[in-house]
């Protein structure tokens, strides 16, 4: 176990940059999850992390050791990778202890992890198996079990349920969740899968173009996102925005309206857009609701219903060019072509200014 | 089956059936030749050997009054040896030149896809001028040498396309076990590489044993010749020994069959199912 910091690191391959100045800091037995869109440098930093590939230029830190020159096995990491990575030509009991034959350890110590990685993933059974007569499910046990043996400083895993199909990823999901509060190791996870974020991690890196979005708590994310990327991104379905001006700023409220959005008053003691500014409002489809006293409110005809049982998603186009996603739950959900009208609650709303960035609401 | 399809299949086997007693035909002829008296090859040379036409005598005269079984322990050294180094040095390269990017790497590349281009022949004279400088004309060592040159670009070609096919995450894995680049290669790419391997000490064998050229002007005498060349000495100016010419091509088609059929026990695919997805 260990403390892992990042510092100024950039990466680039030739004039692309992959990684611009990131800053992270993981305290020990911490669960990290970096998330993001295709192509945002997740994996590479995790790869950097790993000693896969190199470092441009910046620092990482495991423990008080500078490891940027340091092989991926004397860093004390064991990652996991996306397609399992098995030796397909040893079985189960070899492709665990391989690894440990170089790290100089007896035989009756690597016995001994082995059988107790075996008990905690119940790979008992499966040891003298070769990789192809497994499961996907049970090969991603094993690579699992092989980065246990190895009992590092760090776990890296890198998208490792992408490969598995929905029941088996929801299980692992949770045996991972299990096993970071059995191993109270420091761990950090690269997906693209915002559920597994959001019930792993104790902490979220999201990252945009290279960049760290921002890193906060799950839910930290969810109520209070920094910018309109990971408003965007944090919550499934997506967050609507709605382009407004401001009209006008009084004691203690401020008045917007836009394109499909009638004027309303927000309660703020400061706002720090000027009168005049465009901004986006941000509401999430769960907390769109029946229509409400005063407040933010929006109207338009329901264009298609999505039933998913208890909850549905109301696709509506509030103006030409306007539309939104609002949730419903129950029975009663609206129908193609009905016309409706829904409010939101102001702590509901998120402001953005011109740049992305979140607006402070006092 | 549909009547058009079925015909197009007839018509492929037909083809391929008609290549194969083309092929087959002559050493047919060659093996069944081989057990008849000297009378009947030439009599009817299409029949094959019965009760009365029999003879075991060319066999006997190359296996006891020739250096016959010099000639095939030469030819099986040279085989041997030089696809040994062909494998083990092409398999290495081929892992170095698409795994590691180092300075004139693709200058190394290109030069070895030069190999592949220009025939090693052209190269006959001065080759010769070498060995005899090196010392090593008229020894087996100058033949594994020259094969080796010949069969490495296309060995590094084929072997560097199969690498490319393994997944990149089993190397990282071996590095984050902490696994040593040369026991990476060995232990976890090299066993990948088996099917592959196969196919090539099978392209590489094949001309090795057949040349002619190469123990011709390399050695000179009796003790280094091999087979091909040494079933020359049958063959004379004004007669040839017709028996002893085709036992002992019979005999010389045994060992690559045998060294076939083994490595082509190993040309199969799916070796790494399992490792990844």
């Amino acid at each position: 176990m260990a403390t892992l910091r990042i510092d100024k690191l950039n990466k680039s391959y030739g004039d692309a940059a992959i990684l611009r100045d990131i800053d992270l800091s993981i305290s020990e037995g911490e669960f990290v999850v970096l998330v993001g869109p295709s192509g945002c440098g997740k994996s590479t930093l995790l790869r950097m992390i790993a000693g896969l590939d190199g470092v441009t230029s910046g620092d990482i830190f495991i423990g008080e050791r500078r490891v940027n020159n340091l092989e991926p096995a004397q860093r004390k990491i064991a990652m996991v990778f996306q397609s399992y990575a098995l030796y397909p030509h040893m079985n189960v009991k070899k492709n665990m202890t391989f690894g440990l034959k170089f790290a100089g350890l007896a035989q009756p110590e690597m016995d001994r992890r082995v059988a107790e990685a075996a008990r905690m993933l119940q790979l008992g059974p499966l040891l003298e198996r070769r990789p192809r007569d497994l499961s996907g499910g049970q090969r991603q046990r094993v690579a699992i079990g092989r980065a246990i043996v190895r009992e590092p400083d760090v776990f890296l895993f890198d998208e490792p349920l992408s490969n598995l199909d929905a029941a088996l990823r929801v299980s692992t999901r949770v045996e991972i969740a299990k096993l970071h509060r059995l191993l109270g190791a420091t761990m950090v996870y690269v997906t693209h899968d915002q559920i597994e974020a959001m019930t792993l991690a104790d902490r979220i890196v999201v990252m945009n173009h290279g960049r760290i979005a921002q890193t906060g708590k799950p839910l930290d994310l969810y109520y209070h996102p920094a910018n309109l990327f990971v408003a965007g991104f944090i919550g499934s379905p997506a967050m609507n925005f709605f382009s407004a001006k401001v009209h006008k700023k009084g004691a203690g409220a401020v008045t917007l309206s836009g394109p499909g959005v009638p004027a309303f008053d927000l309660r703020a003691a400061s706002f720090a857009a000027p009168v005049g500014a465009s901004v986006k409002i941000g509401v999430r489809p769960e907390h769109l609701g029946a229509e409400g006293p005063a407040g933010f409110r929006i109207a338009g005809a329901v264009e298609l219903v999505e039933r998913l049982g208890e909850t549905s998603y109301a696709h509506v186009r509030a103006a030409e060019d306007v539309a939104f996603t609002a949730e419903s739950r129950g029975r009663d959900a609206p129908k193609a072509g009905d016309r409706i009208i829904l409010s939101a609650h102001d702590r509901d709303l998120h402001l953005f200014d011109e740049d992305g960035q979140r607006i402070a609401i006092e | 089956m549909p009547m058009r399809a079925r015909i197009s299949v007839l018509g492929v086997h037909a083809v391929l059936l008609a290549y194969t007693l083309l092929a087959i035909l002559p050493i047919l002829l060659v093996v069944m030749n081989s057990f008849k008296t000297r009378n009947a090859i030439f009599g009817s040379p299409l029949s094959p050997p019965n009760a009365e036409t029999f003879s075991l005598i060319g066999y006997v005269s190359v296996l006891g009054k020739s250096n016959a079984l010099v000639y095939l322990e030469n030819s099986l050294i040279v085989t041997l040896g030089s696809m040994f180094l062909v494998l083990l040095l092409g398999a290495m390269a081929a892992w170095a030149l698409t795994e590691y990017r180092f300075r004139g790497s693709t200058l190394l590349v290109l030069f070895m896809s030069i190999g592949i281009m220009v025939p090693i022949r052209l190269g006959s004279v001065a080759i010769v001028a070498m060995m005899l400088r090196l010392g090593l004309n008229d020894t087996l060592a100058a033949l594994v040498l020259v094969y080796v040159a010949q069969g490495l670009p296309m060995s590094i070609f084929i072997l560097s396309e199969f690498i490319q096919q393994i997944p990149k995450d089993l190397r990282d894995a071996a590095r984050c076990d902490g696994v040593p680049e040369t026991r990476i290669f060995f232990e976890v790419i090299a066993p990948l590489l088996r099917p592959a391997i196969a196919t090539v000490a099978v392209f590489t064998m094949v001309p090795v044993w057949n040349d002619l050229w190469f123990p011709l002007i390399l050695t000179s005498s009796d003790s280094t010749h091999t087979i091909t060349l040494g079933v020359q000495h049958f063959v004379g100016q004004y007669t040839t020994d017709w028996n002893s010419v085709l036992s002992a091509l019979s005999l010389a088609i045994l060992p690559i069959v045998v060294i076939y059929i083994i490595f082509s026990r190993q040309l199969i695919s799916g070796l790494t199912a399992g490792a990844v997805k």
